[in-house]
């Protein structure tokens, strides 16, 4: 099957797909981990169970991918495998947890959106929110890809992402046309959070390369995206947006803002500290 | 129909096994009894997520992880359908909180305790949840109808909580020395707090006797407690560990474990509020609720603008109702 | 004379708790009861209930509560306020009158067991 969804010729290609397949797997990854963190703090039962539906979603994701990863890597030759994953590894050791658990801060893929801290309740809304409105447009079009494993698992998202997008934005409308400090609380969610959104609509090479999207498609994607987050917006009674203005960049080529490193610190102590160690 | 008429029909109802509903007549004992112990099953669930909870985000494997997020999960859904048959009986969700945050309520003890490694999370399925099922399995043959129902589908739910703890503690005991010390450790700290998890002795029990007649219990506390070690005294035996008592012993005659004496001046104590976590839980709780006072009320505030709206263009523009089935 | 239907909201049961409990906040989510129909061709079971602020989150947190193990495929819920209950006291009033109509059962009929498809 590998013979048919990736080019085994060009290593560049193969830089390509590996890294593109992490940064999607980081993103899953490290947005499970931070919704996870509400579990046992939620605002109401109800909504607590909600967040953790929905963390249990990102860490599956998360989890197809990178096991998809450790397949591919086992049909490269061992010195490219791990220059690919930029860590130390004997190779028949590497696998879904390997992959989320040895790697450093700088061979993580993901946005720097999704590494940010929770905040309160708002902020978390509109993380998953904004998050999950880009994964929505951005699968619609990776179901079509010609990885075949990769469109399945873009596919099976689809319909993750779908309820996330419903939940997440229904809150936003609740809490922007809710009480005065709820819109207060989402206005300064946007204020903050809002440097951070153009990192997704500026491809690196990687999701070039590997996406096979051209401009036109990348510059629907933002279009799209602009669009359904201002329509939101509007319902909430909050003030639409732009990309005009500067944004925060780097995490999808590993350098991250320092929550990162203490996310991996929490997540990885035990791996760590016991090498060789099954769970 | 006077007082002492309904009391003894309400007996008889409860004698020929039919279930009490919400509507019933029911003495008020009977109510308030329900109210503390269902209420009290609710708030530990609830604070129950918080000891495992904090290993969520530390758990060693992705498949580690989601066990442990769909365990808590399950527990927040646990205590949910809890508060919801105890809100049967003319209480709400709100005020049993309060009760929670004040004091009034008790929660069980067992999650006053820290879980400092991650064998606790093994530890914690196997034993607690053990203790748990013990005592739930006979709660879904419970006299109050919502009671019971609850828990039948908590108790159905809950298998697959003690069978991941169970394998956790194998995959340690199967580990390297240090994952070996790991799971023993584990074993001893929550061995006795898992016992203690059945309630007082028979003899110091201020409820059992009431709530056996009222089929709201169906056995003692002693008498799961000794089923609890009997069942444990050979599970243990499949992980090569020990339970932490010098005096467990197969008894041939009573066909029953002996085990040592349990140390009540520590249950009571951590009952009283002087367990190692019993603040530290509570105001975490209570931090959870305060934080999410704004969030609610702007929930509520949307949805009364939303329903004013809604109202005015109802009025305007009648439609025929036809039946949703 | 008995009344049929009285309205009952759903906890509404007469006098509270002789001041033990501490005072409702006016301000908590409605209570919602949650029907399943747990596969097409059956009917919808009331399963429980839960507390949300709006209709559409209440279908949603049915979703994330109720259906977890996939225990269903269509959500209905109700704002407990809206369920009008009989009264148990009026049971035998209600219910007993229907136990000498035995008649209105097939098996009350006796006819030859050769006698097919009836």
């Amino acid at each position: 099957m590998n013979a048919e969804t990736i080019n085994l010729n060009p290593a560049s290609t193969n830089t390509m797909a590996i890294h593109a397949l992490l940064h999607l797997a980081d993103d899953s990854l490290i947005m499970g981990h931070r919704c996870s963190e509400w579990c046992g703090h939620g605002p109401i039962l109800e909504q607590d169970i909600a967040l953790t539906n929905i963390a249990l979603d990102f860490v599956g994701q998360s989890r197809h991918l990178y096991q998809y990863i450790a397949t591919q890597l086992q049909d490269i030759s061992n010195d490219v495998a791990l220059t690919l994953i930029d860590f130390d590894i004997l190779p028949e050791k590497i696998n879904e947890d390997s992959l989320a658990y040895l790697r450093d801060t700088h061979a993580f893929k993901n946005h720097l959106l999704v590494e940010l801290p929770n905040g309160d309740w708002a902020q978390t809304i509109l993380k998953i929110c904004s998050f999950s409105v880009y994964r929505f447009y951005l699968f619609q079009l990776l179901q079509k890809h010609t990885d075949l494993n990769l469109a399945g698992i873009a596919e099976k998202s689809l319909k993750e992402v779908q309820y996330h997008v419903k939940w997440s934005s229904e809150w936003i409308i609740r809490l922007g046309d809710g009480t005065h400090e709820s819109k207060s609380r989402m206005l300064q969610a946007i204020e903050f959070l809002w440097p951070y959104m153009g990192e997704m609509f500026e491809p690196v090479m990687y999701e070039k390369v590997y996406y096979h999207l051209d401009d036109v498609t990348y510059t629907s994607l933002k279009n799209n995206w602009l669009d359904k987050m201002n329509q939101i917006f509007e319902q909430a009674t909050l003030p639409t947006q732009s990309l005009n203005q500067w944004h925060q960049t780097g995490g999808k080529i590993g350098k991250h803002t320092e929550h990162l490193g203490y996310i991996l610190a929490e997540m990885q102590f035990l791996p760590r500290t016991f090498p060789n160690a099954i769970w | 129909m006077d007082t002492i008429t309904l009391a003894i029909q309400f007996q008889k109802k409860i004698d020929q096994d039919i279930k009490i509903e919400p509507r019933d007549w029911m003495p008020d004992e009977y109510r308030k009894t329900l109210i503390r112990q269902i209420s009290q099953h609710a708030h530990s669930e609830v604070v129950g997520m918080l000891p495992e909870g904090n290993w969520i985000t530390r758990a060693p494997s992705l498949r580690r992880k989601a066990i442990l997020l769909a365990k808590v999960q399950d527990e927040a859904g646990h205590g949910l359908y809890l508060y919801s048959a105890a809100e049967t009986l003319g209480i709400t969700r709100d005020e049993m909180y309060q009760q929670l945050h004040t004091n009034k309520a008790k929660y069980s003890s067992i999650f006053n305790y820290p879980t400092i490694s991650w064998a606790d999370m093994g530890a914690i399925g196997w034993l607690v949840d053990g203790a748990a099922i013990m005592n739930q399995v006979p709660l879904s043959r419970c006299s109050y109808g919502p009671y019971a129902r609850a828990m039948v589908r908590i108790c159905k739910e809950e298998s697959f909580h003690q069978r991941q703890g169970f394998e956790i503690l194998l995959t340690l005991s199967k580990g390297n020395k240090a994952q070996q010390k790991m799971c023993q450790d584990a074993i001893n700290r929550w061995w006795w707090p898992a016992l203690m998890m059945f309630g007082p002795s028979d003899n110091d029990s201020p409820h059992t006797a009431q709530s056996m007649q009222w089929k709201i219990k169906r056995f003692t506390n002693d008498e799961l407690r000794q089923k609890f070690v009997d069942v444990c005294a050979e599970q243990v035996k499949f992980l090569g560990m020990t339970l932490p008592d010098k005096d467990l012993k197969w008894n041939e005659a009573k066909q029953h474990y002996d085990f040592g004496p349990i140390n009540w001046d520590e249950f009571w104590n951590v009952v009283k509020g002087n367990g190692p976590c019993n603040k530290e839980r509570l105001s975490t709780r209570i931090q959870a609720w305060e934080n999410g006072a704004w969030v609610r009320e702007a929930a509520l505030a949307y949805e009364e603008k939303k329903a004013a709206r809604q109202y005015s263009y109802d009025t305007e523009n009648k439609t025929n109702q036809v039946p949703v089935s | 004379m008995i009344t049929l239907f009285r309205k009952f909201l759903y906890g509404d049961y007469g006098e509270i708790e002789g001041g033990t409990l501490a005072t409702s906040s006016s301000r908590e989510w409605p209570l919602w009861e949650v029907f399943i129909r747990s596969k097409q061709g059956l009917d919808h079971k009331h399963v429980g209930s839960l507390h949300a602020a709006d209709a559409a989150m209440a279908i949603e947190n049915a979703r994330d509560v109720y259906t977890r193990r996939m225990e269903g495929v269509s959500i209905w819920v109700v704002e407990s306020k809206n369920i009008h209950a009989s009264n148990p006291d009026d049971a035998n009033a209600l219910y007993d009158p229907a136990n000498d109509k035995i008649y209105r059962h097939p098996t009350f009929y006796q006819l030859p067991d050769e006698l097919k498809y009836m």
